[in-house]
Parts: C-alpha cells; structure tokens; sequence
C-alpha cells in the first residue's frame, strides 16, 4: 500500500500540489489522471521518493520514502518518468541488466540474468536486445525502459505516461504488458495516462487530480460518469458504453 | 579475451545480427600489439642514438632509463589519465563534448600551478600538485553547479559553458603571470610536452595509475549515473556521491597531469567519443580500450612531435591538437544513426 498524507510541494510561492491525502491500494492498476498542470507528475516523483515534497509524508508498504535508504527502496519500488533527452548508448540487454543494480550492485549472476531474460522476453524486446538504444525508435527505447523497471523485480511500480512516443499498437500491448504485470507477477502498478479511455479499459482504480488536489478517487466505474469527468477536466463529457466498457466522448 | 567482453546476445544465443565475433574476439589483442609496438618506437626513438644492438652498452642503458623510460612511462599515463578523465566527466554531465580542457578543469590546475609559483615558489612538487588538484576540483564542482542550473542543457550549451568559465580562468591566470613577470613559466605549461621528463620528474604520475584504478571500481556506478539522475536514484544509486567521487578522481588526474606534463587537448574528448561509438557507453567494459587506445594515440602524436623537425621537437599539445580536431570532425561527420521502425 501506498499512503501519502498531506502532501505538499511549492515552488517559490506557487504551490502546484496538495495538500493531498490518500491511500493506493495493494495490487492492481491505479491511474492518476487529470488535466495538464494538475500535480500528477509531481505527485508520482514524489510517492518515487525522486522529488522532495514541501510538506506531508509518504510511505510505500511502511517505509517512509524519506527517510529509507534508496538502496533499499529500490528493491521496492521502481519509478520511471517521461524519457530524458540523452541516450547513453547501451544495448537494451544493458539496460535491463541495470535494472538488476539494487541487487547486482553491476556484478550480473545467473539469478540477474533469468529476471532479464524474463523482462525482455515480456515486452517482446528479444530481436532487439543487442541493440543500442540509440538504434531505436521512440516505441521501442520506451519499452526497453519498462523492461528494466520490471527486471527491478519491486512489489510497486511507478510509470509517468508510459504511452507517450506509442502509436495506437504500441499503446494497447504496452497495457496489455502493465495489465499481465499487475495480475500474474501481483505487482501494484501506478500510472499516469493521458487518455482517459485507456485509463478507463484497462485501471482497477482512478485517481482524478485538478489544480493540485485530489478530485476524485474510485473504481472506474465511480469515476466514468459524466458529471465527473465533466468537472475533472473541465470539458463536457458523455459517456457511453462500447462493448460493455464506458467509453467517454468528449471529441465535439 | 575477457568472457564479459563477448556480447551477451552470443552468450544466450538469441537471434541477434551477428557481428563477426572473430574480428571482434581479435580486436583487443591487435590494439595491444600496436600499442606494445609504440611504446617500443617511443623508447628507441631520440636524439641519443639507442639501438637494439648498443642497448646495453652503459651510456646506452642510462640514456635509456634516465630519459627514455620516464618519457614513455609519463606518455603511458598522462594519456590514460586525459581520456578517463573524459569519460568520466562525459557521464557525469550526460554531454559527448566536455573533457578536462572543455570544461576549465585543466585551466583550473594552471590557475593552482601559478598560485603556488607566486605565493610559494620553491613549493615541493607534492604540494604543487595537490594545491592544482584542489583547484581543479573545486572549478570542475562549479561547472556542474552552474550547469545544473541551466535549464537549457543541449548537446552544445554544456560545453560552451565549460569553455567560457575556462577562457575566464586563463585570462585572470595570464592577467596574473604578466603581472607576476611569469607568463614565461606558463607558457611552459600551457604547451604541455614531455621533452623535459626524466628520472625524478615523472614519478608522480604514477597516481594516475591509482585514479585509473578507482574508476574501474567506480565504473558501474559511472554507467548508472550516465542514466541520469532519476534513473540512477532509481535503482538506488547514491547520485550525489558518485557525482563527487567521480568529479574528485578527475580532479587528482588533471591535477597531476598538468604539474607533470602540462596541458593535453582533446584526448579526453576524442578517445571516448571513439569508443563510445564503437562500443557503446558501459564504462566497464570500454575503460581497457579506452585506456589502450589513448596510449597509441598520445605515442603516435608524441612521436611525431620528435621526429617532424628533429633534432627539436614539437609539444605533443601542438601535435594533438591538429591530429585530434581533424580527427574529431572526421568522427562527427561520420556517425551515423541506424533506426529502425
């Protein structure tokens, strides 16, 4: 379980977040979703324990993010933001390896090296795994980062917009990965996702965040309506059915 | 060959392009020999006429360990110490272009040199050396300080930076040599060459060997930081202090190299990029080339430096600097980018 209670974070004076309070539960796939500038990155960095909060405390599974040593977090919980500019040219087969360092400390054995084997072969990387990751396109370099965040091997994992720089294919099997993640390896999976239907087909949970507050929190069924999702994003929305699945519609 | 060397995709036998594996398997080895076959060149080559033949003749063989050896020993090291020193700061910074003398690390050190030659001139050489470390460290922190704050941080800004503090530094280290009627003596420095290395001039170098060997321990640490720092922290990287660490051991090998020998140009920046290219950006497994192939490249100028206008000599700066900027464009214009979809 994740809680953060009262958490804030100011810049200056600006506050972009909190306070906010509030469980994640154990298990499944919880989407933080909302409108651009509502917290949710800065709330997801912060729960990552990557970005200091101005105020309130975090705990992931009892240890307070703050005061537990990295090293032992990272065996933990694993954080992935939005790619950085810079790709250092390692092999993708490197870069999961690294995802085995809180264990490993560098120094690959036998066990290091079935978990990478087994986190390339789940995001379908194996013809790639040679290749630098320079060589890549978009899709694939943000696969190659998934799958070192998942040889990591931590009970919660943290991914910031997984989805961006996946076309359409891309986007459904990186869920269907995260999904399978959260219901055969038992992992708690914490997503910010930009496309609220997405969030919708494939989230256990929804966490709504507007101006740096918590506005609304529940089951995707709760949070699918279209009073809701009116308010949250500020747009108005209907939503609809497809297939047994509510879908919104808020194109026109 | 090393069995980490061999590429993981041969070691589990995954449908990987093959790369040809002898030609690999061959290429550490090959560089060795030709390394091994400069070093002989630079111990035979001289204005004293040394031989196979009359090497142990006794003025030979003094000739031979008074002058020869410590020169080619100082080459061994100051080369290793440049180009690690590059690859170590290029990780840290996440920038292809920074390097010692890119970044003022080096125009730092002389700054500490010509402190210490105006403050405390018959200054022993030990402590000459840690008070251009000191320098070299505390400019290099600055430089990540203010880089950190630059929110612009392209490929190309970082360096710039690095270069304007540098350009800073060596006008107030020049204003003050002029000053101090001591431009002469840094004059000396800033071409840096090996020609006055002797017995009981290089020996301090041998640091170097112990820096190199603190990267190695140090490299998987390097590589995670090269992640950046979220990725690093992450996996649970200590960021801070493998910034410090790795910032210290850059400091002690520019420090040392520039009291020794003097300013050495684009080996930190060239050899790695190189390598890099090649071989990726694991500073493991590159450290062994990377080492190797700035020895032959160091010889190789050096040598050429003895010989185009001998009996004099050319500083092994001048020579690197020509070979090393014709070099790098070279490399520029030929990376390549191979995406696939």
């Amino acid at each position: 379980m994740i809680e953060f209670a009262d958490v804030t974070k100011d810049y200056l004076d600006q506050r972009v977040l909190g306070p906010v309070s509030g469980t994640i539960a154990e298990g499944g796939i919880t989407s933080l979703v909302g409108p651009n500038g509502a917290g949710k990155s800065t709330l997801l960095t912060i729960m990552g324990r990557l970005l200091q909060p101005t105020s309130g405390d975090v705990s992931v599974a009892g240890l307070d993010v703050r005061s537990t040593r990295s090293d032992v977090l990272a065996k933990k919980l694993s954080i992935l933001r939005q790619e950085n500019h810079f790709t250092a040219r390692l092999t993708v087969r490197d870069l999961v390896g690294f995802g085995r360092f809180p264990y490993s400390k560098g120094r690959l054995g036998p066990e290091d090296h079935v978990r990478i084997d087994e986190a390339i072969a789940f995001l379908n990387l194996e013809e790639f795994q040679g290749r630098f990751l320079d060589e890549l396109s978009g899709g694939q370099k943000q696969r190659a980062y998934v799958a070192m965040v998942l040889a990591q091997d931590t009970d919660y994992v943290l991914l910031d917009e997984p989805l961006n720089n996946l076309d359409m294919k891309h986007s459904v099997l990186m869920m269907r990965q995260l999904r399978r993640a959260a219901d055969e390896l038992g992992k708690t999976i914490v997503l910010i996702i930009h496309d609220i239907n997405f969030a919708a087909a494939y989230s256990d949970r929804i966490v709504a965040l507007r101006d740096g507050r918590i506005a609304a929190a529940g089951t995707v069924e709760e949070i699918m309506q279209d009073d809701v999702l009116s308010t949250i994003f500020d747009t108005p929305c209907t939503v609809h059915h497809v297939g047994g699945h509510p879908t919104a519609v808020y194109h026109r | 060959m090393n069995p980490t060397l061999t590429s993981p995709a041969a070691r589990t036998g995954a449908a990987v392009p093959a790369r040809p594996v002898l030609r690999r398997r061959l290429a550490l080895p090959a560089l060795v020999l030709v390394v091994v076959a400069l070093l002989v060149a630079s111990l035979m080559v001289g204005g004293y006429d040394i031989t196979f033949a009359n090497l142990f003749t006794a003025d030979a063989w003094n000739m031979f360990l008074i002058s020869r050896v410590p020169r080619t020993l100082a080459l061994v090291f100051a080369g290793v110490a440049m180009s690690v020193s590059g690859v170590i700061m290029q990780v840290l910074t996440q920038n292809r272009f920074v390097e010692p003398t890119t970044i003022g690390t080096s125009q730092w050190a002389g700054f500490g040199i010509l402190v210490m030659l105006i403050a405390v001139p018959g200054a022993s050489m030990m402590l000459r050396m840690s008070v251009a470390t000191l320098f070299a460290f505390v400019g290099t922190l600055a430089f990540m300080a203010i880089v950190r704050r630059v929110s612009l941080q392209s490929s190309i800004v970082v360096p710039l930076i690095g270069i304007m503090l540098g350009a800073v530094v060596s006008a107030v280290t020049v204003y003050l040599a002029a000053t101090f009627d001591l431009l002469q003596a840094m004059d000396t420095w800033r071409s840096g060459g090996f020609s006055s290395i002797v017995r009981g001039a290089y020996e301090p170098l041998w640091i170097v060997a112990g820096t190199t060997v603190a990267t190695f321990f140090l490299a998987d640490r390097l590589t995670v930081a090269g992640l950046g720092r979220d990725l690093a922290t992450n996996v649970g990287l200590r960021y801070e202090r493998v910034v410090l660490l790795g910032t210290l051991v850059v400091a002690v090998a520019t420090g040392v190299t520039s009291v020794v020998v003097g300013f050495l140009p684009f080996l930190g920046l060239i050899v790695p990029n190189m390598v890099s290219m090649v071989r990726g950006d694991d500073v493991r497994k590159n450290l062994p080339w990377v080492a190797l192939v700035s020895v032959a490249l160091i010889l190789v100028c050096d040598l050429i430096g003895r010989v185009v206008i001998a009996p004099l000599e050319l500083p092994v700066s001048v020579v690197l600097g020509t070979v090393g900027s014709v070099g790098f464009i070279a490399l520029v214009l030929r990376q390549r980018r191979h995406v696939t979809y």
